[in-house]
């Protein structure tokens, strides 16, 4: 028998049924608590990641100055980074936790992937 | 030189059991392309790493960092924060909606023959980049290393090609998969005991490390410059220096999220939770390897000296002549021997999802309209074309010989990434209205700026000052057109805009009418392809 993965598309739903789930109050919720994170850290992220060159290209004085002994502030701004990218990904997983059980509230007749029935 | 040997060989003849392995397990094409879809978060994590941390990395960005301090280190900045675009905007709606290629979900909800054409194109373009990349590197090593041995670079590298061929085409995708694991796992060993040699030498206080770094002395053009390797401005200088690393940042964040290799392996997991965790474990490694290499780098600056590095091999052997300062002749071999297995790991990588694109997006979907007319085809045009995929690479890694820096090769296949594939990946993920116009428009006006503006730009043109050797370090010999090395930052935009106007010059109802399914799928893993086993014990 063929890999029964190859096979999916014979279970999906008709476009109206799709259409009926995107329309749902618990799918809209989901998608709008999705949203409410993703956007402000991904924005969050992209400031703070691009003030990086910027600050280095065009305040280069500033970023010269040293902060912790001979530490310029460019280098420990470009390591704290490193935490930042961590903490949204920690803060993340948390937040995509709650999206998961939104997901088993949906209306639908489709299997979740995690097979949860 | 034997223990380098000894370790080098001891890597392939593991690699070799699990592709031995790997072929006994795989049936059909799920197995083949995906590794069935049953590798675990912490798998894929240190496979995305391994597949990631390339000799770009190690040997390109620590030689950056010790020939140009906080500059070089910028790229190992880029290079992790990448990754949470990935995390937050691409794996998973990625995972949700496709099966093999990044080209699946693109032709999810628009046409898909124009769509999977520009999209293979685009991958094989990406790949070619990075692929010379890490063959410069392996010049370079197999330059420092085998010097008296008796091989020759040429056997060296075709020997490379010969093993990386024989893992594709036996083994696919899960021993191509645990072979980045093993060596993940070998290269964050090897920085980790680098690092602490370095910090060793410095008798592991950290104020005395970093106060050397402030006064790294070398010559440049006969006089002598100390300088403070914590400050910036040994790379990117005015006028053009700042606009460069605002479009190396660029090209990082849009372009790591449109890398054909990286974003293949979120096919290889179960679903989409497995496939978040997963970068996650990506980025825990990646990021300490890349603290890591601050370390590494600056400490090669310090210990070893950018006039030594210069005159021993180049910018990628920072690394390598660091260890062997600090470590002797046998820290030196194990360092090489690891490098060169990550260079063997990532072109294996590389290899299949440049075969994967090619047999399924544009064999299989583009030339057959997605028939299938023996079963298997499609895993035989891919074992073919990986062949083919080897052949060129061990010609190109002839050709060039140790030429550039790799980490800087790299990001040129970064920008071509971010410019093409990323601006389509993302409009047909977050914009009901995009439609095929716009994703051709994006793919070819990405495609083509981003590789015309690199050949146009000082990578490729300038003007080398007469020199005994008579080496020639541009390809062109003229004035650069476009004066950035960096070309990210107009090759991007004119992506997105090329995308944009494209999708508003056209209309297409069946792709709006689809979008409702796609966000769907993409948000909940509805109906989206399974892992093989537990769908058989269904």
């Amino acid at each position: 028998m063929n890999p029964p993965a190859e096979r999916s598309s014979q279970n999906f739903p008709d476009q109206p049924e799709w259409d009926c789930i995107a329309a749902s109050s618990q799918f809209q919720d989901l998608m709008d608590r999705k949203k409410a994170f993703i956007l402000p850290a991904f924005l969050f992220f992209l400031v703070y990641y691009l003030l990086l060159p910027i600050l280095i290209g065009y305040a280069p004085k500033l970023m010269s100055t040293r902060v912790f002994g001979t530490l310029s502030l460019a280098y420990v701004f470009a390591l704290s980074q490193f935490i930042v990218g961590w903490v949204i990904a920690g803060l993340y997983l948390r937040a995509s936790a709650r999206f998961d059980r939104l997901i088993k509230d949906l209306p639908t007749k489709v299997d979740a992937p995690d097979g949860g029935s | 030189m034997s223990i380098s040997l000894a370790v080098f060989l001891g890597f392939v003849a593991s690699t070799l059991g699990i592709t031995y392995w790997a072929s006994k397990r795989s049936r059909g094409a799920s197995a083949y392309f995906a590794a069935g879809r049953q590798i675990t978060a912490w798998q894929n994590g240190f496979a995305v790493a391994g597949d990631f941390m390339s000799a770009a990395s190690f040997l390109g960005i620590v030689g950056l960092i010790a020939l140009q301090g906080l500059d070089g280190f910028l790229y190992a900045v880029g290079g992790f924060v990448a990754f949470v675009t990935i995390l937050l905007l691409v794996a998973e709606p990625l995972r949700n909606t496709g099966k093999y290629t990044m080209g699946d979900v693109l032709a999810y909800r628009l046409r898909p023959r124009p769509v999977r054409a520009l999209a293979a194109l685009s991958t094989l373009a990406t790949i070619l980049f990075y692929m010379i990349a890490q063959m410069v590197g392996a010049g370079a090593l197999v330059a420092l290393l085998l010097a008296n041995s008796g091989i020759s670079y040429n056997m060296a590298v075709t020997g490379v090609g010969i093993l990386m061929m024989v893992y594709v085409v036996f083994g696919g995708m899960l021993a191509t998969t645990w072979i980045q694991i093993i060596k993940a796992t070998l290269l964050s060993a090897c920085a980790l005991a680098l690092t602490i040699l370095v910090l060793d030498h410095f008798h592991f206080r950290p104020g005395e490390f970093f106060a050397a770094t402030c006064r790294v002395a070398y010559h440049q053009k006969d006089q002598l410059l100390v300088r403070d390797f914590l400050q910036s401005g040994l790379r990117y200088k005015p006028p053009y220096g700042p606009l460069d690393l605002i479009s190396l940042s660029l090209a990082f964040i849009c372009g790591t999220a449109g890398l054909p290799h990286v974003l293949v392996k979120f096919y290889t997991v179960p679903d989409a939770k497995t496939a978040r965790k997963s970068v996650v474990w990506a980025m825990i490694l990646i990021g300490s390897f890349y603290v890591m290499t601050s370390v590494i780098g600056l400490g090669a600056a310090v210990v070893v000296g950018p006039d030594h590095i210069v005159t021993h091999g180049g910018t990628n052997m920072s690394g390598p002549l660091l260890a062997q300062a600090l470590g002797g002749d046998v820290f030196l071999a194990l360092v090489s021997a690891v490098a060169f297995a990550t260079i063997l790991a990532v072109v294996a990588g590389l290899t299949i999802s440049a075969s994967t694109s090619f047999a399924h997006d544009f064999w299989m979907n583009v030339i057959h309209h997605g028939v299938e007319r023996k079963s298997g085809e499609t895993m035989l045009v891919a074992r073919i074309s990986a062949l083919a995929v080897g052949a060129v690479a061990i010609i190109i890694a002839i050709a060039l010989g140790p030429a550039s820096n790799a980490g800087i090769l790299a990001t040129l296949g970064m920008t071509v990434a971010a410019s093409a594939n990323f601006p389509a990946i993302a409009l047909s993920i977050f914009w009901r209205r995009f439609n095929t116009a716009g994703a051709v428009a994006g793919l070819a006006v990405g495609l083509l700026a981003s590789i015309g503006l690199i050949l146009a730009s000082p990578n490729f043109m300038g003007i080398d000052p007469p020199s005994a050797t008579g080496t020639v370090h541009h390809l062109v010999q003229a004035k650069a057109w476009f004066p950035l090395e960096n070309v990210g930052i107009l090759s991007v935009p004119l992506g997105f805009l090329a995308a944009i106007v494209g999708t508003l010059l056209s209309h297409e109802p069946s792709s709006e009418a689809k979008f409702n399914e796609f966000l769907v799928r993409a948000n909940t893993g509805l109906g989206a392809e399974r892992a093989v086993e537990r769908a058989v014990a269904h």
